[in-house]
């Protein structure tokens, strides 16, 4: 097959390319320009679209033999998912970029194009194993639990997996980058990258606080009792202990989480850990990997990247999804995706709209 | 992938033979021709034949050349080097007046110096068919003239290759007695450059857009040309330019120079036959597909002969050149690059052409170029161009 190797200038990538290429398909490694102002050099460990990274991937498709291109996504990248990332936060709500790329960006625009030049698929170092099922394809959770990344792949349809390569999870981590060393790659070395890649600082409430300005507002306790100021309810998401600045503790002083935001009427609410446990959660914009369920399955519910798995029912109804969670979850907050799995199978996901106690 | 049909002439040019055999003759010997021992004298006399001979093919006087590490360190010794010395005479002049279709290493010298010293830019823009008129210069300059410190326009620009009108408009710039620099990258030795003839102040030559080796160049400046230095150091180069003086690449460009001026007659002739017909070759895939800038078969005198720069409709050209260059064509798009990302042109913006109007793919032809190359580009470019076309209907 004609495979673009999506190549971030990570280690992982560099190893997906490597397996492609040793797996017999003919390979093209392709950088995605993601960032409208690429800064020259890598200034820490997050992030991962430096001018620098472009180059580290280039010299690993030297090293293969491949043919190397950078292709600029910077316009559908910062549409898709940046205005996206702000929208979500402005609205009250707490996205997760890394399931919009995937979904908008990697199998989407990156592949199209692909599809358009004639290539057959696209391969990448995202730690998830994709499976020939009786329905067609399935994803799976990767071997390394640590790292396995299905959770941020849980929007990939099975048209779109259909043309996925996921080369490395059967792998661990450590195994990668032995692996990596092995083969001479410059990057077997190379740190992680961590958390959101256009936050190379790692402040997402400043970087937030840039694009949308102060908009300060009161925190208010379950009674509606003002209890502290705030600046932007952006800085808050559900489930969130630190950063609060409350005047007034409470009468143990048992501590207080974050447990709505109201970005209309600038408010946050706050209360004491028992609120925030919730046990149903109803999602729209679901998709799924293969066929919908039909009527109510069994599922396992997980709402954030490297979250606990929790048991529970689940029931489709078009664009919406219902699920009852057998064990509570606390902060769920509006925004997140819930991702569903049948054993180590991703079922589908859908974006939280609501989370709640059912017994009110 | 069978073979590669190199149309990047405009990018780097094939190492002519002549000129290579030099370089490593001259690579092989010791000496620094600023010593005064006989190596060095050796080394020296090979710095300043080649710099006669080059001369000569420049239509320059020795003394005039000022060879540099290449064309982008001439631009910007000639743009900022005259910008920092004109003001230091008159601190009125704080005015550069460029066109808006320079090479990035004009470009970029003259927004540094807005930027961090004060400079005030004037940009002309040039016509729907690449050319910078006088008329554009005369009205830039006259309304203040007693505050421009340079005027800049390349000879021939690096996209369209289409050649500006270099003699008219230093005719207009010496009515105001105002300096006149010109990129003459592109077009030294693919088109006739005379710099006394000229009547320019300055021009920027590279060796390795001719055959010649990468990594040396020239500033030609008249005698008179006001000039700071960029760099300190032994000021080897006439005061103005300092560093260990390279004699194999002097050599080399010395050669290569040689041999395109010498034949740049019939060479023109040879490969505007072949620019020709691969740009009739291209019009005819359909009639979405233009040639940008001026355009006149047989002339290899107002468009550079080797250049065919053209616009396709409805296509992304960075799609278009990944097409191509799997098809075994080495071409470019001609626009500035940063990492491996294209940019919008600044020189079709210029010319009023926008992102929208299509994707740009410049094919340029030299010294080694055949019939083949151009057979290779018209075979394969009906397919790139419909997958091209393709990729930016899925990227909307």
């Amino acid at each position: 097959m004609r495979v673009v190797a999506a190549m971030s200038g990570g280690v992982d990538s560099a190893v997906a390319a490597a397996r492609m290429l040793d797996a017999g398909h003919e390979v093209v490694g392709v950088h995605l320009a993601l960032s409208q102002h690429a800064s020259r050099l890598r200034e820490s460990a997050r992030g991962c679209c430096t001018i620098e990274d472009a180059g580290d991937a280039r010299r690993v498709a030297d090293r293969l033999g491949i043919p190397f291109y950078v292709w600029d996504l910077a316009d559908r990248f910062r549409r898709d998912v940046v205005e996206d990332f702000v929208a979500e936060y402005a609205a009250g709500r707490t996205p997760n970029p890394c399931l919009r790329c995937n979904e908008k960006i990697k199998f989407a625009a990156l592949l199209d194009r692909a599809v358009a030049l004639g290539f057959d698929a696209v391969a990448t170092g995202h730690y998830a194993r994709i499976t020939d099922g009786a329905d067609g394809r399935e994803l799976h959770r990767a071997v390394d639990v640590a790292k396995d990344q299905s959770y941020v792949l849980g929007v990939l349809t099975g048209q779109q997996l259909a043309r996925a390569f996921f080369p490395l999870g059967d792998t661990t981590k450590p195994d990668i980058r032995v692996e990596a060393a092995a083969r001479g790659f410059a990057v077997a070395s190379k740190p992680d990258s961590h958390d959101i890649c256009f936050i190379p600082d790692g402040d997402t409430q400043g970087w937030l606080e840039r694009r949308l300005g102060e908009q300060p507002g009161q925190i208010l306790d379950r009674g509606g009792a003002v209890v502290g100021r705030h600046t932007g309810t952006y800085r808050f998401t559900v489930g969130q202990r630190r950063g609060l600045g409350l005047d007034r503790s409470t009468l143990d002083g048992s501590p207080r989480f974050v447990t709505a935001v109201d970005p209309a009427r600038h408010v946050v609410t706050v209360g004491t850990a028992d609120l925030l446990g919730v046990d149903a959660i109803e999602g729209h914009h679901a998709l799924w990997c293969g066929r919908a369920p039909d009527g109510v399955v069994a599922v396992g519910a997980q709402v954030r990247a490297h979250g606990e798995e929790v048991p529970a029912t689940a029931w489709a109804d078009g664009d919406a999804v219902r699920v009852s969670l057998e064990r509570r979850l606390r902060g769920v907050a509006p925004g997140q995706s819930i991702v569903l799995y049948d054993g180590s199978r991703v079922v589908g996901s859908a974006t939280i709209s609501r989370a709640f106690t059912s017994d009110g | 992938m069978t073979g590669t049909a190199y149309l990047d002439h405009s990018a780097t040019a094939p190492l002519r033979p002549a000129a290579r055999a030099a370089v490593v003759e001259e690579l092989s010997r010791v000496g620094n021709p600023s010593s005064l021992h006989g190596a060095g004298r050796a080394a020296r006399q090979v710095v300043e034949e080649s710099r006669e001979a080059l001369a000569a093919t420049l239509g320059a006087h020795p003394s005039e050349v000022v060879l540099t590490s290449g064309g982008t360190e001439a631009d910007n010794l000639a743009v900022e080097g005259t910008f920092r010395a004109r003001r230091a005479q008159d601190a009125r002049r704080t005015r550069l007046v460029v066109s808006a279709i320079e090479h990035h290493a004009v470009l970029e010298t003259a927004e540094h110096l807005a930027e961090r010293e004060g400079a005030e830019v004037t940009w002309v823009l040039p016509g729907s068919d690449g050319v910078v008129s006088p008329d554009a210069v005369r009205s830039a300059i006259s309304g203040d003239p007693g505050s421009v410190s340079l005027v800049s326009v390349m000879w021939a620009n690096n996209e369209t290759g289409v050649v500006q009108p270099v003699r008219e408009i230093v005719e207009v710039a010496r009515q105001f007695e105002v300096p006149v620099h010109s990129d003459a990258v592109q077009a030294f030795g693919h088109v006739p450059v005379d710099f006394a003839a000229s009547g320019l102040d300055l021009m920027a030559v590279t060796a390795h857009k001719l055959g010649g080796p990468v990594g040396v160049g020239a500033l030609v400046a008249r005698r008179d040309a006001s000039l700071q230095p960029l760099s300190h150091g032994g000021g080897q180069e006439r005061d103005v330019r300092s560093g260990t003086l390279n004699a194999a690449g002097a050599r080399g460009f010395a050669v290569a120079a040689g041999r395109a001026v010498g034949e740049l007659a019939e060479e023109a002739q040879r490969l505007s036959t072949l620019r020709d017909r691969l740009i009739r070759g291209a019009l005819d895939i359909d009639p979405g597909i233009a040639v940008t800038g001026v355009w006149e078969a047989g002339d290899g005198i107002r468009r550079l002969p080797g250049n065919a720069h053209l616009l396709v409709a409805d296509c992304d050209g960075e799609a278009l050149l990944y097409l191509l260059d799997a098809a075994g064509i080495a071409c470019s798009t001609g626009s500035a690059c940063r990492a491996g990302v294209s940019r919008h042109s600044h020189v079709l913006t210029a010319m009023g052409i926008g992102q929208q109007d299509g994707g740009a793919v410049r094919l340029s032809l030299g010294w080694d170029s055949t019939a083949a190359d151009v057979d290779a580009v018209l075979a394969a470019l009906p397919a790139a161009v419909a997958g091209a076309r393709a990729a930016l209907a899925v990227s909307r």
